[in-house]
């Protein structure tokens, strides 16, 4: 049992310390304005954009939805997480370069979604990336790009295997 | 002010002993929508998310059933061997929300809110599922029908904590769907549960009224009508339908009318009779 | 010859995002993203009543709470107490009565969100409830007193046009209903305010589309110099209109004044619905006169816009509707009388289609009558009917503007229609989603046509421009201008702009803020006529000064220099120089503003070349529909689309699909209910958006025909994807099931009951 006077946090493999928190905060509240880690975006606050979507645990979840004093004994990574080197993965790269970014308020969410999507299934089916990418609204590309950002990063896998 | 995190069952029904006006949390998929929403300021939290025994769930061979841990997020359920044994039960828990809410939520959070547009409620009607609770008093174990006794209210006792679900494995048909205005990631406006078991058709309804409603006389006439469950016309699965709806009793909100409801839901029932025939 | 030449993204190539890299990696700063040392938050009180009088406002108890430092209502704006873009009739806090729900009261600023939340719930407001006046008819006329001293009518505006004494051999009518859509950007309204130190002046970072009429409209009501307001973009996650009219600008600049701390504001989606302006609902009426062949010779119509509590954009909205009442196709005669109306409903003003929409709705709803009237099909009507350069509109204006009607219908038409629904489908894929609500068997699919015509740019004799200004120094070019980049890439643009103008390779966009002249807004489809006008015009004038230094270097008369590739050349010589050697250890800066073609207003019987340009698009819609669940799959969209010159593939393909995705939002779930003035949806949960399920294919056609009055050849792209793609969604699911339906979004009930 531990209790939430303070309480620390597991963030892309750092220990963070959380002091004077309320404890309604969500997660997502608590790595943009507490720890420094904005690139999980807030668009809904109830778990139906996406936009906030972190792994918990190895589960993309919304972190909107995590209360954060509540994940004190969990492994939590954010798209700050994904490269820390600078460079870009091959889904952040090929969201670039097939126009999958627009305002890009949906783009990390996404790029974690779609991350999350290709290390469970390495080939995903047209209607399996729709439905692993469902939860993830963006409002101005249409998704067409993302598709095709998807696409584009599948391939070049299958080529480096091959 | 704490957030409370017990690794146990037992610790978690010693807390609750202790502080009963506490709120309990899961997946947090509905409870953190009220806090962000500034509808809901808890006090305190237990979290049931770190009782690994809450994420179980085993067969009985004996009695044919399964019991599901209440803390099981419904990723493990929508998909693998579960939705093998329990199809109605996997369709309706890969309709919740997003992928990213089925990653946190769990049945023990639709059971806990018990709202009637609960997807997985009307499966849990429709199997007669039995909800298992537990506090330092002891188990208890409630048939669902007794568990949920109106719109986002159940009989669970504030000591307690809802540990698991059984549900009869059936080799007979079973299905679920749910209507909403979009392809993905939408609130039911009507939801329904069709299943044999024991050689007896079980219809259970969603969001058309207050609780999970059984659509008693629609069964009992699907029963009487149909010498084969297999082999029901398309005659007869109308007028199943059309029984069902006059069951229904839905309200007129922002998500849809009355109408729609109650014609929506005698749709399912037909198509859901007929389905895998 | 020079070395081999680098790859540079001019003019025509699918240039990439310069802000994409920050962008995937979550290290671009929205507004929302900002943070000051010893910040503030705000927060807004609002009216939980649609119509009511405000007795009194205790702040007392909320400004004990620990925490709180400041809270503001009325009697604290120190300059203006209203704004707007067209009339300032908005107020900056309700002071003796609101107009609609969720009109601000009073704002707070206090040290963490959550000591917000509590000091608003700590402001006691008493109300006296007012009558509500939430039907637009009955703005109309005397019925119901008015609302505002303004009145309740905003706007009217009649158009009698030809011979309108002219009857058809063929006669259709219809009644059209367009819901209130949501912009729904995903970055909510948010902003930053840093008051000076002598407390004089502030700076704001924040998300809006046009910066300069912001400042304007912020400099009254603060009654400040609008030097002293200098507004920064900051990152914008996304737009479509709804970020023309002021929100929280003057409340988080006010509280950062009055408290001497740095204040941020940020709406929560919920408030976001309350805190922007939304798509007109609409009301139209039309009826089509046709040749016995079926050539259109009169429209009549009526058309009621619904603009809420304060007239916002109401005025212009109008007149875009009114004025596009024929289509994109020939009409001699028309009568049409159109009011924009003031009720106690949600403030109504800019979103992308700009009235156009709810106009396209109606016109396209009447040409598949009329085909059905006459025995044809929709693209035999439309082909017959289509406007051609030259026409002259029912505002008595001609169309100077390219206009390849006819070919963007025939190139729609020649895609090829998707495969036919496969046997075995897979149930996700069918109407219902991810329900499973429906097997191969139930679904029927239909086929539905829209064609439309979008003015681009502002109308009405506005004096629109932009700035930009062009920085060459040792081969690298800065771009500086105030235009609001909110997603549609005119920081991908401007930069490829200057590559293709003066040769250069590296070339980047300043910070974009009020520290030159305006860009106008993004919106109205103007910024890469506009905009990329000025820049094009400032490389320009910086290219000349350059030929004439290099001139003057060499002895060769300037007028014979060009740009090739990267180079300077001597056209009537052998002397080459690459641009960065020409312009090393030199600064060149020129600024250029670029004004479009004047228009005029519109006369009492709505004639008058009130539009400076117009661009056109066909959209042809498949969808599958379960007709007993009235649940809907939008299987393809096929489009040709009317772009001018196109100056990166790449962005016009996105904006094309992201604007059918809007479109199709408004054809099939999008709405914001309203109920006697309450708003019923303001969540994601409720107010649904479309979700890649609900995604179809897109197979668009770019139709390049340069525009010769652009600066660039090019158009505007943005709002005619979205306009007539809902018409066509509408068109096809009347198709698939045979049945009338005359409103948009349709809802399963329109279906299928």
């Amino acid at each position: 049992m531990s209790s939430n006077e303070f309480y620390t946090l597991k963030v892309n493999g750092a220990e963070h310390q959380v002091s004077d928190a309320w404890i309604g905060e969500s997660l997502l509240y608590v790595l943009r304005e507490r720890l420094g880690l904005p690139g999980s975006k807030g668009a809904c606050e109830q778990g139906e954009c996406g936009s906030c979507t972190v792994y918990v645990d190895g589960a993309a979840v919304c972190s909107c939805l995590v209360m954060a004093a509540s994940a004190v004994e969990s492994e939590i990574a954010t798209v700050e997480g994904l490269n820390t080197d600078g460079s870009l993965t091959d889904v952040q790269e090929a969201f670039v370069t097939e126009g999958a970014v627009q305002c890009g308020f949906c783009t990390p969410g996404l790029v974690m979604a779609v991350h999350h999507l290709l290390d469970e299934n390495d080939s995903p089916s047209e209607l399996e990336v729709k439905e692993a990418l469902s939860g993830n609204i963006c409002r101005c590309t249409g998704y067409g790009r993302i598709f095709a950002a998807v696409d584009k990063v599948v391939a070049v896998r299958k080529g480096a295997h091959q | 002010m704490s957030v409370l995190i017990p690794h146990s069952i037992l610790e978690a029904s010693e807390i609750l002993a202790q502080h009963p006006a506490a709120t309990i949390l899961n997946g947090g998929t509905d409870l953190m929508v009220e806090v962000n929403f500034n509808h809901r300021r808890p006090d305190s939290i237990v979290l049931l998310r770190n009782i690994a025994e809450l994420r179980d769930w085993s067969t009985d061979a004996a009695s044919g059933t399964i019991t599901i841990g209440a803390g099981l997020p419904y990723a493990a359920i929508e998909k693998g061997e579960i939705a093998r044994l329990v199809p109605a039960l996997a369709q309706a828990a890969r309709t919740v929300g997003s992928p990213q809410i089925r990653a946190a939520g769990t049945m023990g959070g639709n059971l806990g809110t018990c709202s009637p547009a609960g997807d997985t409620l009307p499966v849990l009607s429709a199997l007669e599922a039995i909800v298992h609770l537990q506090s330092i008093e002891g188990a208890r174990s409630v048939p669902f029908a007794d568990f949920m006794v109106g719109p986002k209210r159940n009989s669970r006792q504030p000591n307690e904590v809802i540990t698991a679900v059984t549900l009869p494995i059936t080799e007979q048909r079973q299905g679920y769907s749910k209507v909403g205005v979009r392809n993905a990631m939408v609130i039911s406006v009507a939801s329904a549960c069709f299943a044999i078991v024991n050689d007896t058709p079980r219809f259970a309804m969603g969001s058309v009224g207050p609780t999970i409603l059984r659509a008693r006389e629609a069964e009992a006439y699907l029963a009487s009508a149909a010498s084969n469950l297999n082999d029901i016309t398309e005659e007869i699965a109308h007028e199943f339908g059309r029984i069902a709806a006059s069951e229904s009793r839905p309200i007129d909100d922002h998500r849809s009318t009355a109408t729609y409801r109650k014609h929506a839901i005698g749709v399912l029932a037909t198509r859901l009779a007929l389905k895998g025939i | 010859m020079s070395a081999v030449k680098t790859k540079r993204d001019v003019l025509g190539t699918s240039s990439l995002r310069p802000d994409g890299n920050a962008k995937v990696k979550g290290d671009f700063a929205f507004t929302s993203d900002l943070h000051a040392e010893n910040m503030l938050w705000g927060a807004t009180l609002r009216s939980p009543h649609p119509h009511a009088r405000i007795i009194s406002i205790d702040t007392s108890a909320a400004i004990k709470i620990a925490g709180v430092e400041c809270i503001i209502t009325s009697d604290d704006v120190p300059g203006q107490l209203t704004y707007g873009l067209i009339s300032s009739d908005q107020p900056v806090f309700a002071k003796d009565v609101v107009r609609y729900m969720g009109e601000p009261i009073a704002a707070v600023a206090a040290d963490h969100p959550e000591t917000c939340r509590r000091a608003l719930a700590a402001i006691t407001v008493e109300y006296e409830l007012l009558p509500v006046l939430f039907n637009a008819e009955d703005a109309i006329g005397d019925a119901f007193q008015a609302i505002h001293p303004d009145g309740n009518v905003i706007r009217r505006q009649q158009i009698i046009h030809g011979d309108t004494s002219v009857e058809g051999d063929v006669i259709v009518e219809g009644h059209y209903v367009i819901g209130m859509q949501d912009q729904a950007f995903l970055g909510t309204e948010s902003a930053m305010a840093l008051p000076d130190p002598d407390g004089q002046g502030v700076e704001v970072f924040v998300a809006t589309q046009w910066l300069h009429e912001d400042q304007k409209q912020m400099a009254a009501c603060l009654n400040l110099p609008p030097e002293k307001i200098r507004l920064v973009l900051g990152g914008v996650g996304g737009a479509f209109g709804a970020r023309e009219d002021i929100s929280l600008q003057v409340h988080t600049a006010l509280l950062a004044l009055r408290t001497s701390r740095p204040v941020k504001m940020q709406y929560g989606r919920e408030e976001s619905f309350f805190g922007h302006v939304h798509r007109h609902p609409a009301t139209v009426w039309m009826r089509h006169h046709a040749t016995a062949e079926g050539k259109i010779v009169k429209i009549e119509a009526r058309f009621v816009f619904d603009g809420g509590a304060y007239a916002s954009t109401s005025s212009a909205v109008l007149i875009n509707g009114v004025t596009h009442t024929q289509g994109p196709y020939k009409c001699p005669a028309a009568v049409v009388d159109g009011y924009s109306v003031r009720t106690n409903n949600p403030p109504c003003g800019a979103m992308r289609g700009f009235g156009v929409v709810q106009a396209c709705f109606a016109h396209e709803g009447q040409m598949d009558k009329l085909a059905a009237a006459i025995g044809t099909d929709p693209v035999t009507i439309r082909l017959l009917n289509a406007m051609e350069t030259g026409d002259t509109l029912i505002t008595g204006q001609p169309v100077e503007s390219v206009a390849p009607v006819a070919r963007l219908i025939r190139e729609t038409n020649e895609i090829p229609l998707p495969p036919a629904l496969s046997l075995d489908a897979n149930e996700l894929d069918l109407p219902g989603g991810s329900g499973i609500t429906a097997e191969r068997k139930h679904i029927k699919r239909g086929i539905g046509w829209g064609v439309s015509i979008k003015n681009i740019m502002y109308s009405e004799g506005f004096d629109d421009y932009s700035t930009a200004k062009c920085t060459l120094s040792d081969g690298k070019v800065v771009l500086k201008f105030a235009t609001s980049e909110v997603g549609q890439g005119f920081v991908t643009l401007a930069p490829q702009i200057a590559r293709s103008v003066l040769g250069v390779t590296d070339a980047i966009c300043d910070t974009i803020d009020t520290q030159i002249g305006s860009a106008g807004s993004t919106s109205a489809s103007r910024q890469t006529w506009m905009s990329g006008g000025a820049v094009d015009g400032a490389c320009r004038l910086v290219r000349e000064r350059l030929f004439e230094h290099i001139g003057a270097q060499n002895n060769i008369d300037p007028i014979r220099f060009a740009i090739e590739d990267d180079e300077i050349v001597d056209t009537a010589g052998t002397f080459r120089i690459s641009v960065i050697e020409a312009s090393q250890g030199i600064t060149i800066s020129e600024t250029f503003e670029h004004h479009h073609r004047a228009t005029e207003d519109l006369d009492e019987n709505g004639q008058g070349n009130c539009h400076v340009a117009f661009a056109f698009v066909a959209h042809r819609a498949v969808v599958d529909v379960d007709p007993e669940l009235g649940l809907v799959k939008v299987v393809q969209i096929a489009t040709a689309q009317d772009v001018g010159q196109v100056l990166n593939p790449l962005s016009v393909l996105g904006q094309i699909e992201g604007g059918i995705a809007q479109g199709l939002g408004l054809a099939v779930m999008e709405e914001i209910i309203v109920q006697e003035g309450r708003v019923r949806n303001p969540s994601f949960t409720d107010y649904l958006l479309p979700t890649a399920l609900d995604a179809p294919v897109v197979v668009a056609r770019m139709i390049e025909e340069y525009e010769p009055q652009a600066p660039l050849g090019a158009k505007g792209v943005g709002e005619p994807p979205c306009i007539s793609v809902t018409p066509a969604i509408v068109a096809a699911i009347r198709d698939a099931i045979g049945k009338d339906i005359d409103r948009c979004p349709v809802r399963p009930q329109d279906i299928c009951l």
